[in-house]
């Protein structure tokens, strides 16, 4: 069985965000990365599946030099290799993004047969376009079910459990197919230093694909009025009990 | 000339359909429930080939998981990019609009080059106004020519949710609990208090990582988006990430041994200090008086 992954470098932005002087992107001068919590579990369910049944994983992500740092993290998790679409740091859209996936991943595929199941994030942390993984199974003429909190191979096909608002619906579709995937679909492992030593051993492959003029072009970033509220104390210790209580009622709730 | 919109009758289609007005008129509607059970390629082979007869000048929908699901087909099928959650569009050549990025704790600028602009607008960001009604199309037509192939997904089950409780999502009160709660057992206390005020409890990406509390009852831009009267942050540091899940709650109280921690700066209200010592006297104080 063909496992892959596809994962996007984010910067871990804290308790306030600081842009850069243009305005274009977030300053990450002091930030560390990651991939987004939804990418973590598309990883992690590769991983057990190709633990389960025996295979090849891969991660691939598009993003700068340093994104290789985030597909050895995956292949601490236990993902076999990686495929780095290199880029110089500039933003892509969804659009372009899924183009040159697509074409990396009919390269591989090529190489080394075809992938049973390509995992998504439901939607990127930064940009959040909800369409990359969706677009991909367009092009690639699969299967694609969104936002799943569950996936149980059943032979030839997947049962997917997808979060609604009153509980889950069940999608049935046959392999080859695109899932996106939300946190929450398994606990990530912690990665072990074992793993992470394997990791760095791991074949990464390195393609770099030439930047269209993105057709949702960003123009700059802001971060939205009135996020610092004036907060009240109402003390500090045990000795606050009266007055929080005093708020409950005030507010209705007691 | 027109405009298509895709939509379920929901506040957040009606918000969707105040700025689909801009775009042109009249407004044609195409429903959520056209093909039902929900099977999205089929609503997307719908919307284009409706759009496309219509000659419709941009095309609309809620920015709901469905709206964006939906309409994310739409612009993969007709090779056309795709603007989400959008709080402010402008037509023209390119159309400007301001979307939602980080789970609405960034604001985007962009232009979007396309002879149709795909838009979805970010629920509770536009206010309603009132216009012309939008005209239902029928659809018949287009549900019995529908591929094969666009019915491959479809939701063919549906498991009902696990009681577990008061909904994070319909919570009058949540008490929440983040990493400096120290413990799964330390949760003890949440519980106690979210008992006798009826609320529900929620956590931060710390305890859900750490495996001290489920994932649903995670809080923030990859948990729940919550609305409650009064949302009570225990041990809570404030990341961004987690304030995207609060822009709905009415009031916030920080309790922190940190007074310079995100959370206390960004709370109406706050205590300082040992969320063992402040939470235990809170629940005390609610005994007592009652
Ligand atoms: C893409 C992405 C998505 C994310 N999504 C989410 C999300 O949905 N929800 C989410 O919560 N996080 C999310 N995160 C993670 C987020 O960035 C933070 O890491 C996380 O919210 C931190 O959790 P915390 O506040 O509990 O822990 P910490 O940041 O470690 O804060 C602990 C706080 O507890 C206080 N404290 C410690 N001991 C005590 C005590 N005894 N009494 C009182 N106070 C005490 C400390 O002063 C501190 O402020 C996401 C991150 C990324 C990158
Ligand atoms: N630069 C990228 N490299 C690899 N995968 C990506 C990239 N951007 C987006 N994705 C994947 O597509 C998903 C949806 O992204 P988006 O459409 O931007 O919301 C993400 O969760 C990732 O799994």
């Amino acid at each position: 069985m063909r496992i892959s992954a596809c994962i996007k470098r984010v910067p871990i932005t804290g308790g306030r965000i600081l842009l850069t002087e243009d305005a274009r992107a977030i300053n990450t001068q002091h930030l560390g990365f990651t991939m987004s919590p939804h990418e973590e579990c598309g990883v992690e369910e590769a991983v057990r599946l190709i633990e389960a049944n025996k295979g090849d994983s891969v991660v691939l992500t598009l993003g700068p030099r340093e994104a290789v740092e985030q597909l050895r993290d995956a292949m601490a998790l236990g993902v076999d290799r990686g495929i780095h679409l290199q880029t110089d740091g500039r933003e892509w859209d969804g659009e372009a993004t899924a183009t040159a996936l697509v074409d990396a991943i009919r390269a591989d595929e090529a190489d080394h047969g075809r992938f049973d199941i390509i995992f998504f994030g439901n939607e990127s942390a930064d940009s959040g376009g909800f369409q990359v993984g969706i677009r991909v199974a367009y092009a690639l003429g699969r299967a694609c079910v969104t936002g799943l909190k569950k996936v149980t191979l059943q032979g030839a096909s997947v049962r997917c459990e997808q979060e609604v608002e009153a509980g889950r619906d069940v999608y049935v579709v046959p392999l080859p197919a695109v899932l996106t995937v939300k946190e929450g679909l398994n606990l990530p492992r912690y990665p072990s230093v074992p793993g992470r030593m394997r990791a760095r051993s791991k074949p990464v492959s390195v393609v770099t694909p030439i930047r269209p003029d993105p057709r949702l072009e960003l123009v700059s970033l802001a971060v939205p009025a009135g996020q610092g509220r004036r907060a009240e104390s109402l003390g500090s210790g045990a000795a606050a009990a009266p007055a929080v209580v005093e708020l409950l009622r005030k507010a209705g709730v007691l | 000339m027109s405009v298509l919109i895709l939509t379920d009758g929901s506040d957040a289609s009606r918000q969707a359909l105040t700025l689909a007005r801009r775009f042109g008129d009249p407004v044609h509607a195409v429903h959520m429930d056209a093909v039902a059970p929900f099977a999205p390629d089929s609503l997307a082979a719908i919307l284009q080939q409706v759009a496309d007869e219509l000659n419709a000048a941009a095309v609309f929908a809620a920015g709901t998981d469905r709206g964006n699901e939906v309409m994310a087909r739409l612009a993969a099928r007709a090779g056309l990019p795709l603007a989400a959650n959008c709080v402010a569009v402008t037509p023209g050549a390119p159309a400007a609009l301001t979307r939602l990025r980080w789970g609405g704790s960034l604001l985007e600028e962009a232009r979007l080059h396309s002879p149709r602009p795909l838009i979805t607008v970010a629920p509770h960001t536009v206010s309603i106004e009132e216009g012309p009604e939008p005209i239902d199309v029928d659809v018949a037509r287009f549900v019995e020519e529908l591929d094969e192939r666009d019915l491959l997904v479809r939701a063919s089950d549906h498991v009902a949710p696990q009681d577990g409780g008061v909904s994070l999502t319909t919570a009058k009160v949540i008490v929440s609990g983040g990493r400096g709660v120290g413990s799964k057992e330390g949760f003890a206390i949440i519980e106690e208090l979210a008992g006798l005020l009826g609320a529900a409890v929620g956590c931060s990406r710390a305890v859900t990582s750490a495996g001290w509390r489920p994932h649903s009852d995670q809080v923030g831009q990859t948990g729940t988006k919550v609305a409650p009267e009064v949302y009570i942050a225990c041990g809570i540091s404030g990341a961004t990430q987690h304030m995207a899940g609060l822009k709905g709650a009415k009031r916030i109280l920080a309790i922190n041994s940190d007074p310079q921690a995100p959370l206390m700066l960004n709370a109406d209200y706050t205590v300082t200090g040992d969320l063992k010592e402040v939470v235990p006297a809170i629940t005390a104080e609610i005994r007592k008086r009652t």
